[in-house]
């Protein structure tokens, strides 16, 4: 059963689903396949029934995901017969642009920022939907439902327009975008807590298992594959570990826990002390790193 | 940290400095929303920003931007969220400074109750009195008034008495439903979520308390029935639904409903999830409906109950908020967003202005950034809406810079105006065509547009002359004959030129429909009144004519000695000097003056016009 504030998220978020859908020309879906994701596309689905959605979804590839991340976005665009498109900076991978050798920064700027945007540009989408919630970082908490980005896909934080009522003001001049955000006022357990209302599949990462990993800057790194290099002395462990939120691998780090299957989460998610994007090493640079990326474009 | 019952959306306001960050970084603490990785930056970022020497600075919790952190202000609404056993609370932070009340609306816009702060040692200022207002424009009926820093003024219970009384004598007109004064410090945690044993005098509930068992009128399921259509689903030729959300009221399969703008009926066959079927759906459920008849429905129809219909009409009254840096002017076009359709609409008049501070009325010709206004609006299509003070989600509306796509003002409906409602347009037997056929000839309005000097009136004449020999009927509109009568009213601000080319619009407009051919010569500066211009004629009636002489040039000729006066700044508001000329970026016809002669060119016009 879900809760009176579960309902009235879920109206919401299908509210703006029809707004965007019905006011822009060639809107998208990004999907990052995680359960953030996974609940926005599970929303759109029940928007649209019994029609198909009326918008692809795009997966931006870092080409540095989890490999379970993967097998996870082609089983579900399979099983829900998805028009997806994924997008990978061929110019960054022609470079040799990766996190190892390039650094966290330079590879998310190119691989996903500058990524994104050749993808927005290329298919000329004037809409993008995303995942992201206002309770997720302090400078997301100051964002618009509806977030303008100029024809430089840049976000100016004292030029966005006042969002009152539900009446967005969806007009655009060519060339500019939106970025819609239909989960902003949901924060990490109703997500949880409606992944498990609906029973809604998520990638395996989520949920705890023995992995091999080692520690590095105060968090358990997993050894997805023989591309991430050992450091001298490293040797990796199998620990009983899980994924509060996924992103490019060596940058996500794992908690210890034992919480192995949804309802575990939940109830791990109320007793937490820590946030959920402390496991991830990129917003660590600086505290204000999130604000800078987004000026730049990063979703 | 535990999950609510219920969602309450709280906004909250109040002066620079009243500590609303700090109370919001008390209550996210104290309610267990601060995580220990936050709570690390935060002790990191109090030595660096911090004001509260080696204490945790609460408000650097809830000041999110990097700008903020730095200049110490807030600049932005930002969304938080905290949660009791009780209840799930989303809050609205706003900022203070007085140039920034469109911020504070729109947090007000989707709020329930105010959390309305006062320095206790200041007590009530103008900036209380403007948030109140503007709180009680936007529809909240709850507020609770904070009276903070109490621990400044020694846990003075006068103080705490003077001010809940000072605001109650202000308030009272506001229409509130009701007031609750508590007495706190954000900083230090007092009634904010315990109860303080520094305060035994006050025998009322915490500030927390009182957010979690405040009854709000949320349940509008017994209202009459409002459903705003988003989204028509035709996934296959079986199946037609209107996809939408309850905007109040209830609906059961079988009901009837009729659709607002057209008046027509029906009855609703079924109402489907999210997810399921259903028997009925109530206030704010996304649901789609099929009807059991064929009834035209699109995107932004309102159904509703057929026995408490909205207002239908095309003039009405409504409280403005202007969102915009450029002003308001009345007569200028704007697009109107209401519901899910989008209208051109223009403000006929500003009724007047209201000093938020005192509530008195005030007359005005303009409104500017942050101020409030009641003034009559016009739309150019029929509009379906109800009171705003009856509903807030069919009387609302944003109103939106043609040009620079600005959300230029937030509008809650008062009420029709009675000619809308009553008077129809006349349905005349004589229409445009009759006459125009008895003068075989095509009607049209010939607008020359450029800078004083430019040559516009010049050409304009050679054109008149010419189709006047080809025994064409013809009227010449420019300064000359209206400076003089129908605008003699009139200056030379913007304001003034948006109003004259209003009516010179109407005029060629009336012209028209007498089948006449009009020429018009004027500046005509701004984008936005020519755009409203055109849109008083039908397709092919207007053609827009740019005569693009340099203004080194139109300075050279200076036939009246204009630019001589404007330059030396005895003739102000001058076009091209000291206020813009925004040229047309898709006229019919652009002239270039420089070697041509005005013969010449008005055959170019004739030609492009369709008259040879």
């Amino acid at each position: 059963m879900k809760s009176e504030k579960l309902k009235a998220l879920e109206a919401e978020a299908i509210g703006i689903f029809w707004e965007i859908a019905s006011e822009f020309r060639k809107p998208v879906m990004l999907y990052s396949i995680g359960k953030d994701s996974a609940v926005m596309l599970h929303i759109a689905m029940k928007a649209f029934r019994p029609g198909r959605l009326p918008f692809p979804l795009l997966h931006v590839d870092t080409r540095w995901k989890f490999r379970d991340m993967i097998a996870f976005r082609d089983d579900t665009a399979k099983r829900l017969g998805l028009d997806l498109i994924i997008h990978v900076n061929q110019d960054g991978v022609a470079r040799g642009i990766d996190p190892i050798r390039s650094g966290s920064a330079l590879h998310t700027q190119v691989m996903k920022t500058e990524a994104l945007k050749q993808a927005l540009v290329r298919h000329a989408f004037d809409a993008a939907f995303g995942g992201a919630r206002r309770d997720e970082e302090k400078s997301r908490a100051k964002e618009r439902i509806l977030s303008f980005r100029s024809a430089e896909h840049g976000w100016d934080p004292r030029n966005q327009r006042p969002e009152m009522w539900r009446l967005f003001n969806t007009r655009i001049a060519p060339g500019e975008t939106v970025r819609a955000f239909p989960l902003s006022n949901w924060t990490e357990i109703d997500v949880w807590e409606y992944i498990l209302a609906e029973d809604i599949p998520v990638v395996p990462l989520y949920f705890a298992r023995k992995r091999p990993v080692v520690r590095r800057s105060g968090a358990w790194i997993m050894v997805d594959d023989e591309r991430l290099p050992l450091e001298p002395g490293e040797r990796p462990e199998l620990r009983t570990v899980r994924f509060r939120s996924l992103g490019c691998y060596p940058f996500t780090g794992a908690i210890e826990s034992e919480a192995d299957s949804i309802a575990a989460i939940v109830a791990e998610l109320k007793a937490a002390r820590t946030s959920e994007r402390q496991g991830r090493l990129i917003d660590d640079d600086e505290d204000s790193s999130m604000e800078r990326k987004k000026r730049e474009g990063y979703f | 940290m535990a999950t609510g019952g219920d969602l309450l959306r709280v906004l909250t306001c109040g002066s620079v400095d009243d500590g609303k960050s700090t109370l919001l970084g008390r209550l996210l603490h104290d309610t267990d929303r601060i995580f220990d990785d936050h709570a690390a930056v935060l002790a990191r970022d109090s030595r660096r920003y911090g004001t509260t020497g080696a204490e945790a600075d609460l408000a650097l919790l809830a000041d999110g931007l990097e700008a903020e952190r730095e200049q110490g202000i807030t600049i932005d609404v930002a969304y938080r969220q905290f949660a009791t056993p009780r209840r799930a609370f989303i809050v609205a932070d706003t900022p203070g400074h007085e140039q920034y009340t469109r911020n504070m609306a729109t947090g007000a816009s989707t709020s329930e109750l105010a959390i309305l702060l006062v320095d206790a040692r200041k007590g009530v200022l103008g900036q209380t009195k403007r948030h109140a207002t503007i709180c009680s424009l936007l529809g909240i009926r709850h507020v609770l008034l904070a009276v903070n820093k109490i621990d400044l003024v020694d846990f003075d219970r006068a103080a705490f008495d003077r001010i809940a009384a000072d605001f109650a004598s202000f308030a009272g007109g506001l229409g509130f439903a009701d007031i609750r004064p508590v007495p706190i410090s954000a900083r230090h945690g007092d009634n904010v979520t315990a109860r303080s044993e520094r305060t035994p005098w006050y025998r009322g509930p915490t500030l927390l308390d009182h957010l979690e068992t405040v009854a709000v009128e949320r349940d509008t399921s017994e209202a009459p029935f409002r459903f705003l259509v988003q989204w028509v689903s035709r996934p296959h030729g079986d199946f037609r639904g209107f996809a939408g959300t309850v905007l109040s009221g209830t609906i059961r399969a079988g009901d009837d409903i009729v659709v607002a703008a057209s008046g027509r009926t029906g009855r609703v066959a079924r109402i489907l999830g999210p997810g399921d079927e259903r028997d009925r759906a109530g206030p704010g459920d996304a649901v789609t409906l099929t009807l059991a008849d064929a009834l035209d429905v699109t995107r932004g129809d309102l159904l509703a109950q057929p026995s408490a219909r909205p207002t239908v009409a095309d003039q009405f009254t409504a409280n403005l908020v202007w969102t915009s840096d450029e002003p308001l002017l009345p007569g200028r076009s704007y697009l109107m967003r209401i519901g899910a359709r989008w209208v051109p609409a223009t403000v006929t008049m500003i009724k007047h202005k209201l000093n938020v501070e005192t509530l008195e009325h005030l007359s005005a010709r303009q409104l500017r950034l942050n101020e409030i206004a009641s003034c009559n609006l016009a739309t150019g299509a029929a509009i379906a809406f109800d009171p705003y003070a009856e509903n807030r989600a069919t009387g609302a509306f944003i109103l939106v810079d043609r040009f620079s796509n600005a959300t230029a003002a937030a509008g809650m409906i008062e009420h029709s105006l009675r000619r809308a409602e009553n008077v129809h347009i006349e349905r005349l037997s004589l229409d445009k065509a009759a006459r125009a056929a008895l003068k075989l000839q095509k009607p049209a309005t010939i607008w020359f547009t450029g800078l004083s000097a430019a040559g516009k009136s010049t050409i304009a004449r050679a054109v008149e002359a010419k189709l006047h020999a080809l025994g064409r009927h013809t009227m010449m509109l420019d300064g000359d004959n209206l400076r003089h009568g129908l605008t003699r009213d009139l200056g030379f601000t913007d304001a003034d030129r948006v109003e004259n080319i209003r009516r010179v619009g109407e005029v060629a407009k009336l012209m028209v429909e007498a089948g006449l051919i009009v020429v018009c010569a004027f500046i005509s500066p701004f984008r936005a009144e020519r755009a409203m211009v055109r849109a008083m004629f039908d397709e092919g009636e207007f053609f827009e004519i740019y005569v693009d002489t340099p203004i080194a040039e139109c300075i050279r000729r200076d036939p009246k000695g204009l630019y001589a006066k404007a330059t030396s700044g005895r003739l102000p508001n001058f076009t091209g000097i000291d206020s813009a000329y925004e040229a047309p970026e898709r006229p019919e016809l652009t002239l270039s003056t420089a070697g041509t002669s005005a013969e010449e060119l008005a055959l170019d016009v004739l030609k492009r016009c369709g008259y040879i």
